[in-house]
Protein backbone atom coordinates (compact mmCIF):
# COMPACT_ATOMS: atom_id res chain seq x y z
CA UNK A 1 0.00 0.00 0.00
CA UNK A 2 1.15 3.54 -1.04
CA UNK A 3 0.23 6.80 0.60
CA UNK A 4 1.09 9.83 -1.16
CA UNK A 5 2.47 12.91 0.38
CA UNK A 6 0.32 15.96 -0.08
CA UNK A 7 1.90 17.82 -2.56
CA UNK A 8 1.12 22.19 -2.11
CA UNK A 9 1.80 23.26 -5.74
CA UNK A 10 -0.67 23.00 -7.57
CA UNK A 11 -2.60 25.02 -4.90
CA UNK A 12 0.30 27.60 -4.46
CA UNK A 13 0.50 27.90 -8.48
CA UNK A 14 -3.28 28.63 -9.14
CA UNK A 15 -3.29 31.43 -6.19
CA UNK A 16 -0.01 32.57 -7.76
CA UNK A 17 -1.83 32.65 -11.09
CA UNK A 18 -5.20 34.09 -10.04
CA UNK A 19 -4.07 36.82 -7.12
CA UNK A 20 -7.09 37.42 -5.38
CA UNK A 21 -9.86 36.49 -7.56
CA UNK A 22 -12.53 34.47 -5.43
CA UNK A 23 -13.14 30.71 -6.03
CA UNK A 24 -16.25 29.96 -7.81
CA UNK A 25 -18.56 28.50 -5.65
CA UNK A 26 -20.78 24.85 -5.83
CA UNK A 27 -17.58 22.80 -6.05
CA UNK A 28 -16.27 20.66 -3.61
CA UNK A 29 -13.07 21.80 -1.58
CA UNK A 30 -11.02 19.80 -4.06
CA UNK A 31 -11.60 21.77 -6.87
CA UNK A 32 -10.84 25.01 -7.16
CA UNK A 33 -11.71 27.17 -10.26
CA UNK A 34 -11.54 30.94 -10.65
CA UNK A 35 -12.48 33.47 -13.36
CA UNK A 36 -9.52 35.71 -14.39
CA UNK A 37 -7.72 36.66 -17.18
CA UNK A 38 -4.60 35.40 -18.91
CA UNK A 39 -2.85 38.76 -21.61
CA UNK A 40 -5.69 40.63 -20.82
CA UNK A 41 -8.24 38.21 -22.10
CA UNK A 42 -10.88 36.10 -19.85
CA UNK A 43 -9.18 33.11 -18.30
CA UNK A 44 -10.56 30.44 -16.16
CA UNK A 45 -8.62 28.81 -14.08
CA UNK A 46 -8.57 25.52 -12.35
CA UNK A 47 -6.88 22.88 -9.85
CA UNK A 48 -7.73 19.53 -8.57
CA UNK A 49 -5.92 19.94 -5.10
CA UNK A 50 -5.78 17.56 -1.73
CA UNK A 51 -8.82 18.03 0.56
CA UNK A 52 -8.41 16.36 3.77
CA UNK A 53 -11.92 16.13 4.48
CA UNK A 54 -12.95 14.63 1.08
CA UNK A 55 -16.29 12.55 2.05
CA UNK A 56 -14.72 9.92 0.08
CA UNK A 57 -11.36 8.74 2.05
CA UNK A 58 -9.38 7.49 -1.15
CA UNK A 59 -9.47 10.87 -2.87
CA UNK A 60 -7.89 13.15 0.13
CA UNK A 61 -4.35 13.37 -1.11
CA UNK A 62 -5.47 15.52 -4.20
CA UNK A 63 -6.24 11.90 -6.56
CA UNK A 64 -8.66 12.90 -8.94
CA UNK A 65 -12.23 11.06 -7.92
CA UNK A 66 -15.69 10.58 -8.68
CA UNK A 67 -16.62 14.40 -7.16
CA UNK A 68 -13.61 15.57 -8.70
CA UNK A 69 -14.25 14.13 -12.22
CA UNK A 70 -17.78 15.58 -12.19
CA UNK A 71 -16.82 18.85 -10.79
CA UNK A 72 -14.14 19.20 -13.36
CA UNK A 73 -16.84 18.61 -16.33
CA UNK A 74 -19.30 21.13 -14.37
CA UNK A 75 -16.77 23.56 -14.04
CA UNK A 76 -15.54 23.65 -17.87
CA UNK A 77 -19.14 22.71 -19.10
CA UNK A 78 -20.37 25.85 -17.25
CA UNK A 79 -18.04 28.09 -19.22
CA UNK A 80 -18.36 26.41 -22.87
CA UNK A 81 -22.21 27.25 -22.15
CA UNK A 82 -21.50 30.61 -20.63
CA UNK A 83 -19.22 31.70 -23.81
CA UNK A 84 -21.29 29.99 -26.48
CA UNK A 85 -22.96 33.23 -27.90
CA UNK A 86 -19.63 35.07 -26.92
CA UNK A 87 -17.77 36.65 -29.80
CA UNK A 88 -14.64 35.09 -28.36
CA UNK A 89 -14.03 32.02 -25.58
CA UNK A 90 -12.67 32.49 -22.25
CA UNK A 91 -9.16 30.61 -21.94
CA UNK A 92 -9.65 27.67 -19.57
CA UNK A 93 -5.86 26.93 -18.10
CA UNK A 94 -5.58 23.32 -15.95
CA UNK A 95 -3.05 23.73 -12.96
CA UNK A 96 -1.56 20.18 -13.09
CA UNK A 97 -0.60 18.45 -10.18
CA UNK A 98 -2.63 15.17 -9.80
CA UNK A 99 -0.80 12.13 -7.61
CA UNK A 100 -3.36 9.37 -9.60
CA UNK A 101 -6.83 8.47 -9.63
CA UNK A 102 -8.66 7.48 -6.34
CA UNK A 103 -8.11 3.79 -6.15
CA UNK A 104 -11.17 2.49 -4.29
CA UNK A 105 -13.86 0.06 -3.80
CA UNK A 106 -16.30 3.16 -3.87
CA UNK A 107 -15.14 4.65 -7.04
CA UNK A 108 -15.02 1.68 -9.20
CA UNK A 109 -18.55 0.82 -7.66
CA UNK A 110 -19.83 4.61 -8.35
CA UNK A 111 -18.32 4.31 -12.16
CA UNK A 112 -15.07 6.36 -11.48
CA UNK A 113 -14.27 5.71 -14.90
CA UNK A 114 -17.45 7.48 -16.04
CA UNK A 115 -16.78 10.64 -14.04
CA UNK A 116 -13.05 10.94 -16.00
CA UNK A 117 -15.18 10.42 -19.26
CA UNK A 118 -17.21 13.02 -18.31
CA UNK A 119 -14.06 15.50 -17.66
CA UNK A 120 -11.58 14.20 -20.27
CA UNK A 121 -15.72 15.25 -22.83
CA UNK A 122 -15.72 18.36 -21.19
CA UNK A 123 -12.32 19.10 -22.15
CA UNK A 124 -11.97 18.20 -25.40
CA UNK A 125 -15.40 19.92 -26.18
CA UNK A 126 -14.40 23.27 -24.56
CA UNK A 127 -11.15 22.61 -27.01
CA UNK A 128 -13.79 21.55 -29.91
CA UNK A 129 -15.78 24.86 -29.19
CA UNK A 130 -12.90 27.43 -29.71
CA UNK A 131 -12.09 27.95 -26.15
CA UNK A 132 -8.18 27.99 -25.86
CA UNK A 133 -7.16 25.07 -23.52
CA UNK A 134 -3.51 25.10 -21.92
CA UNK A 135 -2.62 22.15 -19.61
CA UNK A 136 0.31 23.43 -17.39
CA UNK A 137 2.31 20.69 -15.14
CA UNK A 138 3.67 21.61 -12.12
CA UNK A 139 3.74 18.96 -10.25
CA UNK A 140 2.82 15.34 -10.72
CA UNK A 141 0.21 14.08 -13.90
CA UNK A 142 -0.56 10.63 -13.61
CA UNK A 143 -2.13 8.09 -15.48
CA UNK A 144 -6.06 8.28 -15.75
CA UNK A 145 -6.20 11.55 -13.14
CA UNK A 146 -4.22 14.01 -16.30
CA UNK A 147 -6.26 12.49 -18.49
CA UNK A 148 -9.13 13.67 -16.29
CA UNK A 149 -7.37 17.15 -15.97
CA UNK A 150 -5.32 18.46 -18.81
CA UNK A 151 -4.27 15.97 -21.84
CA UNK A 152 -6.52 17.43 -23.72
CA UNK A 153 -5.33 20.40 -23.58
CA UNK A 154 -4.57 22.41 -27.26
CA UNK A 155 -0.94 23.10 -25.72
CA UNK A 156 0.87 21.34 -22.38
CA UNK A 157 3.88 22.79 -20.61
CA UNK A 158 5.55 22.18 -17.95
CA UNK A 159 8.00 23.38 -14.97
CA UNK A 160 11.84 21.52 -15.53
CA UNK A 161 12.03 19.77 -12.22
CA UNK A 162 12.47 16.71 -10.66
CA UNK A 163 9.32 17.45 -9.16
CA UNK A 164 7.47 17.03 -12.01
CA UNK A 165 6.18 14.03 -13.30
CA UNK A 166 4.36 12.02 -16.04
CA UNK A 167 3.44 8.43 -16.02
CA UNK A 168 0.97 6.11 -16.85
CA UNK A 169 1.33 4.07 -13.30
CA UNK A 170 3.22 5.16 -9.57
CA UNK A 171 6.99 2.82 -9.94
CA UNK A 172 5.64 0.46 -7.67
CA UNK A 173 2.76 -0.81 -8.71
CA UNK A 174 4.22 -0.69 -12.38
CA UNK A 175 7.20 -2.79 -11.02
CA UNK A 176 4.45 -5.60 -9.40
CA UNK A 177 1.76 -5.36 -12.47
CA UNK A 178 5.03 -5.96 -15.29
CA UNK A 179 6.43 -8.51 -13.20
CA UNK A 180 9.67 -6.58 -12.35
CA UNK A 181 11.73 -4.93 -9.56
CA UNK A 182 11.62 -1.32 -9.01
CA UNK A 183 15.72 -1.38 -10.20
CA UNK A 184 15.21 -3.09 -13.26
CA UNK A 185 12.07 -0.79 -13.84
CA UNK A 186 14.83 2.45 -13.63
CA UNK A 187 17.30 0.45 -15.66
CA UNK A 188 15.07 0.02 -18.51
CA UNK A 189 13.48 3.65 -17.79
CA UNK A 190 17.12 5.02 -18.63
CA UNK A 191 16.98 3.30 -22.32
CA UNK A 192 13.17 3.26 -23.18
CA UNK A 193 12.38 6.80 -22.93
CA UNK A 194 8.73 6.88 -22.80
CA UNK A 195 9.54 3.89 -19.85
CA UNK A 196 10.82 7.07 -17.98
CA UNK A 197 9.12 8.96 -15.37
CA UNK A 198 11.41 12.40 -15.61
CA UNK A 199 10.00 15.49 -17.23
CA UNK A 200 13.19 15.76 -19.94
CA UNK A 201 12.36 12.35 -21.34
CA UNK A 202 8.80 12.82 -21.50
CA UNK A 203 9.94 16.19 -23.83
CA UNK A 204 11.54 13.98 -25.76
CA UNK A 205 8.41 12.25 -26.57
CA UNK A 206 7.68 15.71 -27.87
CA UNK A 207 4.26 15.83 -26.35
CA UNK A 208 5.30 19.40 -24.36
CA UNK A 209 4.94 22.28 -25.96
CA UNK A 210 7.59 24.13 -23.92
CA UNK A 211 9.62 22.96 -20.39
CA UNK A 212 9.74 25.98 -18.21
CA UNK A 213 12.89 26.72 -15.91
CA UNK A 214 11.71 28.57 -12.80
CA UNK A 215 13.89 28.72 -9.45
CA UNK A 216 11.22 27.67 -6.86
CA UNK A 217 8.46 25.32 -8.44
CA UNK A 218 7.63 24.74 -4.56
CA UNK A 219 7.19 28.44 -3.31
CA UNK A 220 7.32 30.48 -7.02
CA UNK A 221 8.82 34.03 -6.91
CA UNK A 222 7.25 36.80 -8.74
CA UNK A 223 10.13 36.13 -11.20
CA UNK A 224 8.94 32.46 -11.55
CA UNK A 225 4.85 33.63 -11.85
CA UNK A 226 6.09 36.33 -14.72
CA UNK A 227 8.33 33.91 -16.70
CA UNK A 228 5.07 30.76 -16.32
CA UNK A 229 2.80 33.83 -17.56
CA UNK A 230 4.37 35.04 -20.56
CA UNK A 231 4.75 31.20 -21.35
CA UNK A 232 1.27 31.03 -20.92
CA UNK A 233 0.42 34.10 -22.81
CA UNK A 234 2.41 32.89 -25.95
CA UNK A 235 0.61 29.46 -25.51
CA UNK A 236 -2.79 31.30 -25.76
CA UNK A 237 -1.11 33.25 -28.84
CA UNK A 238 0.04 30.11 -30.11
CA UNK A 239 -3.25 28.62 -30.77
CA UNK A 240 -5.42 31.07 -31.34
CA UNK A 241 -3.33 31.88 -34.29
CA UNK A 242 -3.59 27.95 -35.20
CA UNK A 243 -6.48 26.74 -37.55
CA UNK A 244 -6.53 23.33 -35.53
CA UNK A 245 -8.22 22.59 -32.65
CA UNK A 246 -6.92 19.00 -32.45
CA UNK A 247 -3.74 17.39 -31.11
CA UNK A 248 -1.72 17.12 -33.63
CA UNK A 249 0.57 19.39 -33.08
CA UNK A 250 2.08 16.62 -30.54
CA UNK A 251 2.75 14.18 -33.19
CA UNK A 252 6.16 15.19 -33.82
CA UNK A 253 8.45 13.99 -31.09
CA UNK A 254 11.64 12.81 -31.98
CA UNK A 255 11.00 9.16 -30.45
CA UNK A 256 7.34 8.83 -31.81
CA UNK A 257 8.91 8.13 -35.52
CA UNK A 258 6.23 4.58 -35.29
CA UNK A 259 3.56 6.45 -34.82
CA UNK A 260 3.86 9.24 -37.91
CA UNK A 261 5.31 5.75 -39.82
CA UNK A 262 1.50 3.87 -38.51
CA UNK A 263 -0.68 7.07 -39.26
CA UNK A 264 0.57 8.05 -42.77
CA UNK A 265 -0.12 4.28 -44.10
CA UNK A 266 -3.70 4.19 -42.33
CA UNK A 267 -4.11 7.03 -44.39
CA UNK A 268 -2.76 6.20 -47.15
CA UNK A 269 -4.72 2.94 -46.89
CA UNK A 270 -7.83 4.57 -46.11
CA UNK A 271 -8.24 6.82 -49.07
CA UNK A 272 -7.33 4.22 -51.53
CA UNK A 273 -10.86 2.41 -50.35
CA UNK A 274 -12.61 4.91 -52.31
CA UNK A 275 -11.09 4.39 -55.66
CA UNK B 1 -36.17 -21.37 -20.70
CA UNK B 2 -35.72 -24.78 -20.31
CA UNK B 3 -32.41 -26.74 -20.11
CA UNK B 4 -33.13 -28.22 -23.25
CA UNK B 5 -33.85 -25.22 -24.87
CA UNK B 6 -30.24 -23.68 -23.19
CA UNK B 7 -28.38 -26.90 -24.82
CA UNK B 8 -29.77 -26.05 -28.15
CA UNK B 9 -29.33 -22.61 -27.90
CA UNK B 10 -25.34 -22.87 -27.25
CA UNK B 11 -25.02 -25.20 -29.63
CA UNK B 12 -26.83 -23.28 -32.82
CA UNK B 13 -25.98 -19.93 -31.34
CA UNK B 14 -22.40 -18.44 -32.41
CA UNK B 15 -20.43 -17.54 -30.21
CA UNK B 16 -18.63 -13.64 -30.06
CA UNK B 17 -16.67 -14.05 -27.05
CA UNK B 18 -15.09 -17.08 -28.51
CA UNK B 19 -13.82 -14.69 -31.91
CA UNK B 20 -10.19 -13.36 -31.78
CA UNK B 21 -10.42 -9.63 -32.41
CA UNK B 22 -9.81 -9.96 -36.41
CA UNK B 23 -12.87 -12.69 -36.75
CA UNK B 24 -14.98 -10.08 -33.97
CA UNK B 25 -14.42 -7.39 -36.98
CA UNK B 26 -15.08 -9.62 -39.83
CA UNK B 27 -18.42 -10.90 -38.21
CA UNK B 28 -19.82 -7.74 -37.89
CA UNK B 29 -19.29 -5.91 -40.80
CA UNK B 30 -21.25 -6.40 -43.98
CA UNK B 31 -20.34 -9.83 -45.41
CA UNK B 32 -17.89 -9.25 -48.11
CA UNK B 33 -17.23 -5.73 -47.39
CA UNK B 34 -14.65 -5.78 -44.83
CA UNK B 35 -10.82 -4.98 -45.49
CA UNK B 36 -8.07 -4.21 -43.01
CA UNK B 37 -6.23 -1.54 -42.88
CA UNK B 38 -2.56 -1.29 -41.69
CA UNK B 39 -2.81 -5.04 -41.44
CA UNK B 40 -0.24 -7.61 -39.98
CA UNK B 41 1.02 -8.26 -43.59
CA UNK B 42 2.28 -4.42 -42.84
CA UNK B 43 4.79 -5.45 -39.91
CA UNK B 44 4.29 -2.55 -38.09
CA UNK B 45 5.88 -3.81 -34.84
CA UNK B 46 6.20 -2.31 -31.76
CA UNK B 47 9.59 -0.48 -31.23
CA UNK B 48 9.78 -0.86 -27.50
CA UNK B 49 8.80 -4.52 -26.81
CA UNK B 50 11.99 -6.04 -28.32
CA UNK B 51 13.82 -3.96 -26.88
CA UNK B 52 12.44 -5.34 -23.56
CA UNK B 53 12.70 -8.87 -24.10
CA UNK B 54 9.26 -8.90 -25.11
CA UNK B 55 7.87 -11.15 -28.39
CA UNK B 56 5.80 -8.50 -30.72
CA UNK B 57 3.34 -9.06 -32.97
CA UNK B 58 2.35 -7.76 -36.38
CA UNK B 59 -0.16 -5.69 -35.67
CA UNK B 60 0.59 -4.53 -32.26
CA UNK B 61 -2.99 -6.13 -31.35
CA UNK B 62 -5.05 -3.46 -32.91
CA UNK B 63 -7.33 -4.73 -35.58
CA UNK B 64 -8.92 -2.00 -37.99
CA UNK B 65 -11.43 -2.95 -40.53
CA UNK B 66 -12.97 -0.43 -42.93
CA UNK B 67 -16.13 -1.48 -44.59
CA UNK B 68 -20.10 -1.81 -44.66
CA UNK B 69 -22.01 -1.97 -41.69
CA UNK B 70 -25.87 -2.37 -42.98
CA UNK B 71 -24.88 -0.79 -46.26
CA UNK B 72 -23.16 2.70 -44.86
CA UNK B 73 -19.53 3.22 -44.84
CA UNK B 74 -17.86 2.22 -41.09
CA UNK B 75 -14.78 1.15 -39.29
CA UNK B 76 -14.69 -1.79 -36.61
CA UNK B 77 -11.43 -1.10 -34.37
CA UNK B 78 -10.84 -4.44 -32.21
CA UNK B 79 -8.14 -4.63 -29.44
CA UNK B 80 -7.36 -8.41 -29.23
CA UNK B 81 -7.16 -8.80 -25.53
CA UNK B 82 -4.64 -12.26 -26.18
CA UNK B 83 -1.79 -10.30 -26.44
CA UNK B 84 0.01 -8.33 -23.76
CA UNK B 85 -3.70 -8.42 -22.18
CA UNK B 86 -5.16 -5.81 -24.98
CA UNK B 87 -2.75 -3.43 -23.57
CA UNK B 88 -1.93 0.00 -25.89
CA UNK B 89 0.64 0.75 -26.61
CA UNK B 90 2.55 3.03 -29.64
CA UNK B 91 1.34 1.18 -32.87
CA UNK B 92 -1.76 -0.20 -31.90
CA UNK B 93 -2.86 3.07 -30.07
CA UNK B 94 -1.59 5.10 -33.24
CA UNK B 95 -3.79 2.65 -35.10
CA UNK B 96 -6.80 3.28 -33.16
CA UNK B 97 -6.62 7.18 -33.15
CA UNK B 98 -5.95 7.51 -36.54
CA UNK B 99 -8.70 5.51 -37.74
CA UNK B 100 -11.21 7.28 -35.62
CA UNK B 101 -9.91 10.62 -36.61
CA UNK B 102 -10.29 9.42 -40.30
CA UNK B 103 -14.07 8.61 -39.54
CA UNK B 104 -14.74 11.95 -38.39
CA UNK B 105 -12.62 13.47 -41.17
CA UNK B 106 -15.00 11.48 -43.57
CA UNK B 107 -18.09 12.97 -41.81
CA UNK B 108 -16.70 16.19 -42.70
CA UNK B 109 -16.29 16.00 -45.97
CA UNK B 110 -19.62 14.28 -46.36
CA UNK B 111 -19.36 10.60 -45.71
CA UNK B 112 -20.95 9.35 -42.66
CA UNK B 113 -18.10 6.91 -41.55
CA UNK B 114 -19.64 5.03 -38.68
CA UNK B 115 -17.22 3.87 -35.77
CA UNK B 116 -17.22 0.92 -33.59
CA UNK B 117 -14.62 0.11 -30.87
CA UNK B 118 -14.26 -3.60 -29.36
CA UNK B 119 -12.95 -3.06 -26.32
CA UNK B 120 -10.37 -6.34 -24.44
CA UNK B 121 -7.62 -4.04 -22.82
CA UNK B 122 -6.49 -3.36 -19.59
CA UNK B 123 -5.75 0.07 -20.73
CA UNK B 124 -1.91 1.63 -21.15
CA UNK B 125 0.81 -0.75 -22.00
CA UNK B 126 3.43 0.24 -19.52
CA UNK B 127 6.00 -1.07 -21.47
CA UNK B 128 5.61 2.05 -23.24
CA UNK B 129 4.05 3.45 -20.27
CA UNK B 130 3.51 7.47 -21.87
CA UNK B 131 3.23 6.61 -25.50
CA UNK B 132 0.36 3.99 -24.52
CA UNK B 133 -1.18 7.11 -22.13
CA UNK B 134 -0.68 9.80 -25.16
CA UNK B 135 -2.25 7.87 -27.56
CA UNK B 136 -5.23 6.68 -25.20
CA UNK B 137 -5.58 11.29 -24.77
CA UNK B 138 -5.53 11.24 -28.29
CA UNK B 139 -8.46 8.64 -28.87
CA UNK B 140 -10.42 10.42 -26.14
CA UNK B 141 -9.83 13.35 -28.34
CA UNK B 142 -10.99 11.53 -31.34
CA UNK B 143 -14.09 10.05 -30.18
CA UNK B 144 -14.85 13.59 -28.95
CA UNK B 145 -14.69 14.65 -32.38
CA UNK B 146 -16.48 11.84 -34.14
CA UNK B 147 -19.41 11.67 -31.55
CA UNK B 148 -20.43 15.62 -32.65
CA UNK B 149 -21.87 13.54 -36.68
CA UNK B 150 -21.88 9.98 -35.39
CA UNK B 151 -22.83 7.13 -32.82
CA UNK B 152 -19.23 5.75 -31.33
CA UNK B 153 -20.92 2.13 -30.29
CA UNK B 154 -18.51 0.46 -27.89
CA UNK B 155 -18.68 -3.41 -27.00
CA UNK B 156 -17.53 -5.42 -24.15
CA UNK B 157 -17.95 -8.80 -25.07
CA UNK B 158 -14.89 -10.25 -22.61
CA UNK B 159 -12.79 -12.15 -21.21
CA UNK B 160 -10.59 -9.00 -20.71
CA UNK B 161 -12.65 -6.69 -19.84
CA UNK B 162 -12.21 -2.64 -20.26
CA UNK B 163 -9.88 -0.96 -17.76
CA UNK B 164 -7.69 2.16 -17.18
CA UNK B 165 -7.67 4.84 -19.76
CA UNK B 166 -9.37 2.71 -21.98
CA UNK B 167 -12.55 2.79 -19.41
CA UNK B 168 -12.88 6.62 -20.04
CA UNK B 169 -12.78 5.89 -24.08
CA UNK B 170 -15.61 3.48 -23.04
CA UNK B 171 -17.36 6.15 -21.03
CA UNK B 172 -17.02 8.43 -24.30
CA UNK B 173 -19.25 6.18 -26.48
CA UNK B 174 -22.56 7.18 -27.74
CA UNK B 175 -23.33 3.56 -26.75
CA UNK B 176 -22.29 0.70 -24.89
CA UNK B 177 -23.02 -2.78 -25.32
CA UNK B 178 -21.95 -5.59 -23.27
CA UNK B 179 -22.09 -9.07 -22.19
CA UNK B 180 -22.58 -10.76 -18.46
CA UNK B 181 -18.70 -11.67 -19.02
CA UNK B 182 -17.52 -7.72 -19.53
CA UNK B 183 -16.06 -6.13 -16.69
CA UNK B 184 -15.58 -2.37 -17.13
CA UNK B 185 -14.07 -0.07 -14.41
CA UNK B 186 -11.11 2.12 -14.17
CA UNK B 187 -8.74 0.64 -12.14
CA UNK B 188 -7.98 -3.33 -12.62
CA UNK B 189 -8.67 -4.99 -9.43
CA UNK B 190 -5.09 -6.17 -8.90
CA UNK B 191 -3.76 -2.64 -8.65
CA UNK B 192 -6.77 -1.67 -6.45
CA UNK B 193 -5.40 -4.21 -4.00
CA UNK B 194 -1.77 -3.07 -4.43
CA UNK B 195 -2.37 0.40 -3.90
CA UNK B 196 -5.82 0.41 -1.51
CA UNK B 197 -5.17 -3.26 0.61
CA UNK B 198 -6.95 -6.18 0.32
CA UNK B 199 -9.65 -5.36 2.73
CA UNK B 200 -10.41 -2.79 0.56
CA UNK B 201 -10.26 -4.95 -3.29
CA UNK B 202 -10.02 -8.77 -2.63
CA UNK B 203 -8.47 -9.03 -6.42
CA UNK B 204 -8.74 -12.67 -6.12
CA UNK B 205 -12.62 -12.92 -5.15
CA UNK B 206 -14.12 -13.29 -8.46
CA UNK B 207 -18.12 -12.81 -7.18
CA UNK B 208 -17.26 -9.51 -5.41
CA UNK B 209 -15.46 -8.38 -8.75
CA UNK B 210 -18.29 -8.76 -10.73
CA UNK B 211 -20.70 -7.76 -8.70
CA UNK B 212 -19.37 -3.98 -9.25
CA UNK B 213 -17.17 -4.21 -12.56
CA UNK B 214 -19.64 -6.61 -14.38
CA UNK B 215 -21.58 -6.54 -17.27
CA UNK B 216 -24.59 -6.84 -15.80
CA UNK B 217 -23.94 -4.70 -12.58
CA UNK B 218 -22.63 -2.10 -15.50
CA UNK B 219 -26.01 -2.41 -17.27
CA UNK B 220 -28.41 -1.98 -13.93
CA UNK B 221 -26.25 1.06 -13.33
CA UNK B 222 -26.87 2.85 -16.40
CA UNK B 223 -23.36 2.72 -17.33
CA UNK B 224 -23.70 0.34 -20.25
CA UNK B 225 -27.08 0.90 -22.52
CA UNK B 226 -27.35 -3.14 -23.27
CA UNK B 227 -26.57 -6.68 -21.94
CA UNK B 228 -26.63 -9.10 -24.14
CA UNK B 229 -26.35 -13.03 -24.61
CA UNK B 230 -22.83 -14.12 -25.71
CA UNK B 231 -24.16 -14.24 -29.64
CA UNK B 232 -22.62 -12.76 -32.67
CA UNK B 233 -26.50 -11.95 -34.11
CA UNK B 234 -27.69 -10.60 -31.07
CA UNK B 235 -24.65 -8.23 -30.84
CA UNK B 236 -24.51 -7.28 -34.42
CA UNK B 237 -28.90 -6.85 -34.55
CA UNK B 238 -28.29 -3.91 -31.45
CA UNK B 239 -25.65 -2.17 -33.34
CA UNK B 240 -27.29 -1.83 -36.20
CA UNK B 241 -30.07 -0.71 -34.38
CA UNK B 242 -28.34 2.01 -32.46
CA UNK B 243 -26.80 2.96 -35.45
CA UNK B 244 -30.70 3.24 -37.09
CA UNK B 245 -31.26 5.36 -33.44
CA UNK B 246 -29.03 8.36 -34.38
CA UNK B 247 -27.13 9.90 -31.50
CA UNK B 248 -28.39 9.76 -28.02
CA UNK B 249 -30.27 12.93 -26.62
CA UNK B 250 -28.52 13.32 -23.32
CA UNK B 251 -24.25 11.49 -23.86
CA UNK B 252 -23.98 9.59 -20.06
CA UNK B 253 -21.20 12.13 -19.47
CA UNK B 254 -23.27 15.06 -19.87
CA UNK B 255 -24.94 14.50 -16.41
CA UNK B 256 -22.37 15.79 -14.09
CA UNK B 257 -24.66 18.17 -11.98
CA UNK B 258 -27.08 15.70 -11.11
CA UNK B 259 -24.55 12.91 -10.43
CA UNK B 260 -22.84 15.30 -7.93
CA UNK B 261 -25.82 15.84 -6.12
CA UNK B 262 -26.45 12.21 -5.98
CA UNK B 263 -23.09 11.68 -4.96
CA UNK B 264 -22.90 14.39 -2.05
CA UNK B 265 -26.37 12.64 -0.87
CA UNK B 266 -24.73 8.85 -0.06
CA UNK B 267 -23.48 8.01 2.93
CA UNK B 268 -19.89 7.71 1.57
CA UNK B 269 -18.70 6.12 4.82
CA UNK B 270 -20.38 3.19 4.77
CA UNK B 271 -18.75 1.00 2.05
CA UNK B 272 -20.26 0.29 -1.60
CA UNK B 273 -21.63 -3.30 -2.88
CA UNK B 274 -23.92 -3.45 -5.40
CA UNK B 275 -26.95 -2.62 -4.23
CA UNK B 276 -25.48 0.73 -3.09
CA UNK B 277 -24.57 1.27 -6.78
CA UNK B 278 -27.62 0.75 -7.63
CA UNK B 279 -29.69 2.87 -5.72
CA UNK B 280 -27.28 5.61 -6.89
CA UNK B 281 -27.85 5.31 -10.46
CA UNK B 282 -30.96 4.18 -10.36
CA UNK B 283 -33.18 6.89 -8.15
CA UNK B 284 -33.90 9.95 -10.10
CA UNK B 285 -31.62 8.89 -12.60
CA UNK B 286 -33.40 9.75 -15.80
CA UNK B 287 -33.56 13.68 -15.05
Amino acid sequence: MSQPSISQRGRDWFHALCGQQPLLAGYPPSLLVADSELAGQPARYIAVVADPHNPFIRARHGEVGLLEGWALAAAIDAAVEADRQQPCQRAIVAIIDVPSQAYGRREEAYGIHQALAAAAAAYAGARLAGHPVIGLIVGKAMSGAFLAHGYQANRLLALDDAGVMVHAMGKQAAARITLRTVEELETLAASIAPMAYDIASYASLGLLWQLLKVQQPDQPTPADVQLVRAALTEALHDIQADPQRDLRQRLHGEHRQATRQVRELLQRQWAENEG
Amino acid sequence: MSHQQDIARLLQGRSFIELSARERAHCLLDAGSCRELAGPFERLYSPWLSAQGIVAQADDGVVICKGLLDGQPAVVAAIEGSFQGGSLGEVGGAKLACALELAAADNRRGIATRAVILFETGGVRLQEANLGLAAIAEIHAAIADLVRYQPVIGIIAGTVGCFGGMSISAGLCSYLIVTREARLGLNGPQVIEQEAGVAEYDSRNRPFIWSLSGGEQRHACGLADALLEDDSVLIRQQLLHYFASGLPGTPRHRRSQHTLQRLLAIDSAAQADADSARQLFQQGARP
